[in-house]
């Protein structure tokens, strides 16, 4: 049991250590390598002239580690207050790097755990009389060990592309950075939850957000039923008896899903602006007197992102229903028609419950999709016609292009990471419930 | 009893030449955008509100244009350079991740399941300014193979769940097999699930390469040099309007460039590109 101990305790101060012990030298050469890559990334990212003692020992000199942790705790303290300062800090770069280098450390000390609870368990065997050699183990870990030996570059993928931005920017959130406080002329500081109160307690905040959030909401939901319900209609209507040429309507009501949506709501844009196509063509026909604003008056240009992204959206469930539709057996149909029921009928009690149970779980993907559809908003107004009521945001913006535009054109940082995990609440809670009604999340 | 035949008949007549004409109105309102684009794009008028759909004079112009003037060419070339190493990468990881997470029990699968499907939910424009540090951090920003790390990364979530869903349908009896043939892993990975799951890697294939031909946002945040540029950050600098001099007709000549090809693309996948999404929505089901 002492010896278990020891093992332990040598492998967690010098890795492999306790394998050593254990007469397991290349496993242990190994766990030590690893180690000594660690403090290697850390000496060598440090100033060795502040280990000479040549320069005063700060945590901004140190290694990798060391000063990613220390950065991301302060925040910095030194803002580079002229061109002059050649030391100085950068508070949003330390506080991802900090991030970035939390991450890594926690990976070495995966390894840490494994090598500590190794030493441990070779131990207990050999205590029970068995042995293994380094290269019996190793074979042993490439086999038992293929899982994970598998998953590690998606792993590490998903843990830098995807997780750390996340934790970054809710991180940003709990800040002051913004346009007032840019780093490296000035410190970003910890503010706590105070990018919230003001979003609360300032009124053109609060007032922005609940505004864009009932046109954002609205938006999602009467995109998606028109959409639905079009394609819906369509299927119904080229699937319906005695229509000809079903191959090529379908065809021609297909094109708008094939043509990439970038370039039609960019051309749509065109076809719609003041002295566009439309108005040309209704002016010319005497219909209208003066252009009409479709995308500069807010009523108007509701109206027409909404229709135009009726346009796009409607002929993926036409395809999708259709689908659904061929695969109802037409013994169901001859049964209703044999009841006495007529085409109505046949819709109302057959088509239709079989078409909403296909397509429930899709129907609900599409409105969280649709609830952050960017595109349809920024390429058709970007967000505008501006209003003063308005904090930075038009009066079609959704809260995505309302982040977009806070990010890019505004530097309001701290806000738009703020709102950004207010929608994320809002998205995670419906497409968690939509989730956890399906099947292949039971069976987990 | 004719009488009443003849109503049904009429009936029957006055449905038809409604839904007919139902068609044709849909018809013509998808077709109208298409064909001014088209139209206007073999203009010679430089002024888009007077073109005319079917060109009077029909010229090549706006063509030489588009490719003499603006970096249309290299816009391209990098698009389809990114959407070829996303292609291959996507497929890849993804196909690799969700085989271990379908057929075999570890530590941390469960954990990591969810992780994965808690991440799906974020909004990616959240991750903007993340994005950008950590491009910034690794000497990655102006850099293609940035995007493509980024494409690839956050297609993981919703198809490792995707193609889960679809092995899970596959019978076990043919691993199985395998394996009391002696075959290891890597080889029932390879010879026997892959082969299998064509069309679900037929599906992540289209997707993760058209991405890049509409993707906006992040080339947008990440590439600065005009040379760097992608398709779709180019074109909508076209027409923006900030841009002095827009060219419209280039740009409409731009966009059937592009339409074109995609639209072809489409219409080969499109039976994988609907059952996959619908599949997805289902988590595979």
């Amino acid at each position: 049991m002492r010896m278990k101990i020891i093992c332990m305790v040598c492998s967690a101060i010098i890795w492999g250590s306790g394998q050593v012990i254990n007469k397991q030298k290349l496993k242990g050469f190994i766990f030590f390598l690893v180690q000594a890559i660690l403090i290697f990334i850390e000496l060598s990212t440090g100033t060795f002239s502040v280990l000479a003692g040549l320069k005063e020992a700060t945590f901004r000199n140190c290694g990798y580690f060391t000063r990613g942790l220390w950065g991301l705790i302060t925040l910095g303290e030194i803002p580079r207050e002229s061109s002059a300062t050649i030391v100085y800090d950068h508070s949003i770069m330390l506080m991802a790097s900090g991030i970035i280098s939390t991450v890594i450390l926690l990976l070495f000390g995966l390894v840490w755990l494994w090598n500590i609870r190794d030493a441990y368990r070779s131990r207990a065997e050999i205590e029970q009389g068995e042995k293994s050699s380094s290269v019996e183990y190793i074979k042993n870990v490439w086999k038992n060990s293929f899982e994970y030996i598998m998953i590690t570059p998606g792993a590490i993928l998903v843990l830098f592309i995807v997780l750390v931005p996340v934790v970054t920017s809710i991180s940003v959130a709990f800040t002051n950075y913004n346009r007032n406080t840019i780093p490296p002329l000035n410190m970003v500081d910890w503010v706590g939850f105070q990018t919230f109160a003001d979003i609360i307690r300032i009124p053109i905040w609060g007032g922005t957000l609940v505004k864009v959030l009932a046109w954002n909401v609205a938006w999602a939901f009467i995109s998606v039923l028109l959409n639905y319900g079009l394609g819906l209609l369509m299927a119904v209507l080229i699937n319906a008896k005695g229509i000809r040429f079903k191959a090529f309507w379908r065809m021609i009501y297909i094109l708008p899903w094939a043509i990439p949506g970038l370039v039609s709501l960019l051309i749509f844009s065109l076809l719609f602006s003041r002295d566009g196509a439309f108005n040309q063509l209704l002016l010319n026909a005497g219909l209208i007197e003066r252009a009409i604003p479709f995308l500069t008056s807010t009523n108007w240009a509701r109206t027409t992102i909404i229709l135009v992204n009726t346009w796009l959206g409607f002929p993926y469930f036409m395809a999708l229903i259709s689908g659904v539709m061929t695969s109802i057996s037409p013994e169901i149909y001859e049964a209703v028609e044999i009841d006495g029921g007529n085409g109505w009928h046949k819709f109302k009690s057959v088509s239709f419950p079989t078409i909403l149970t296909a397509t429930a779980p899709i129907l609900v993907l599409n409105i969280t999709n649709a609830f952050n559809n960017f595109g349809a908003i920024y390429f058709l107004t970007q967000g505008g016609p501006p209003d003063p009521n308005y904090q930075m945001a038009g009066t079609t913006d959704i809260l995505i292009s309302w982040i977009f535009k806070l990010t890019l054109e505004n530097r309001m940082f701290n806000y738009a990471a703020a709102i950004s995990i207010l929608i994320f609440l809002v998205i995670a809670t419906v497409s968690g419930i939509n989730l956890m009604k399906t099947r292949a999340f039971k069976e987990d | 009893m004719k009488r009443k035949n003849n109503l049904a008949i009429l009936k029957t007549l006055i449905a038809r030449t409604l839904i007919y004409i139902v068609l044709i109105i849909v018809a013509i309102i998808v077709l109208y955008p298409v064909l001014w684009v088209l139209g206007s794009s073999f203009n010679p008028i430089s002024s888009l509100a007077r073109t005319s759909i079917i060109p009077l004079n029909p010229t090549l112009d706006n063509y030489v244009r588009l490719i003499k003037e603006t970096s249309y060419l290299s816009w391209y070339r990098n698009t389809g350079y990114i959407a070829l190493l996303t292609m291959f990468f996507s497929v890849l990881i993804n196909t690799l991740t969700a085989f271990i997470f379908a057929r075999f029990q570890f530590k941390g699968r469960k954990a990591g399941l969810l992780l994965v499907m808690i991440m799906q939910t974020f909004p990616g424009i959240m991750s903007l300014t993340a994005l950008y540090m950590i491009a910034l951090n690794f000497g990655m920003l102006n850099n293609l193979h940035m995007l493509v790390l980024i494409y690839v990364g956050n297609s993981i979530p919703f198809n490792v769940w995707l193609v889960k869903g679809n092995l899970m349908n596959l019978s076990r009896s043919i691993d199985e097999a395998a394996y009391i043939d002696g075959a290891t892993k890597l080889q029932v990975f390879i010879r026997i699930i892959l082969p299998l799951s064509l069309p679900t890697i037929s599906f992540i294939a289209l997707t993760s390469f058209m991405l890049p031909w509409m993707d906006f946002i992040l080339p947008r945040f990440l590439i600065n040099d005009m040379d760097k540029r992608t398709l779709a950050v180019g074109l909508f600098e076209m027409t923006n309007f900030s841009n002095l001099n827009p060219d419209f007709p280039a740009f409409c000549a731009g966009a059937i460039l592009i339409a074109v090809p995609i639209g072809l693309l489409y219409g080969v996948g499109q039976k994988y590109l609907i059952s996959g999404l619908a599949a997805g929505a289902n988590k595979g089901e």
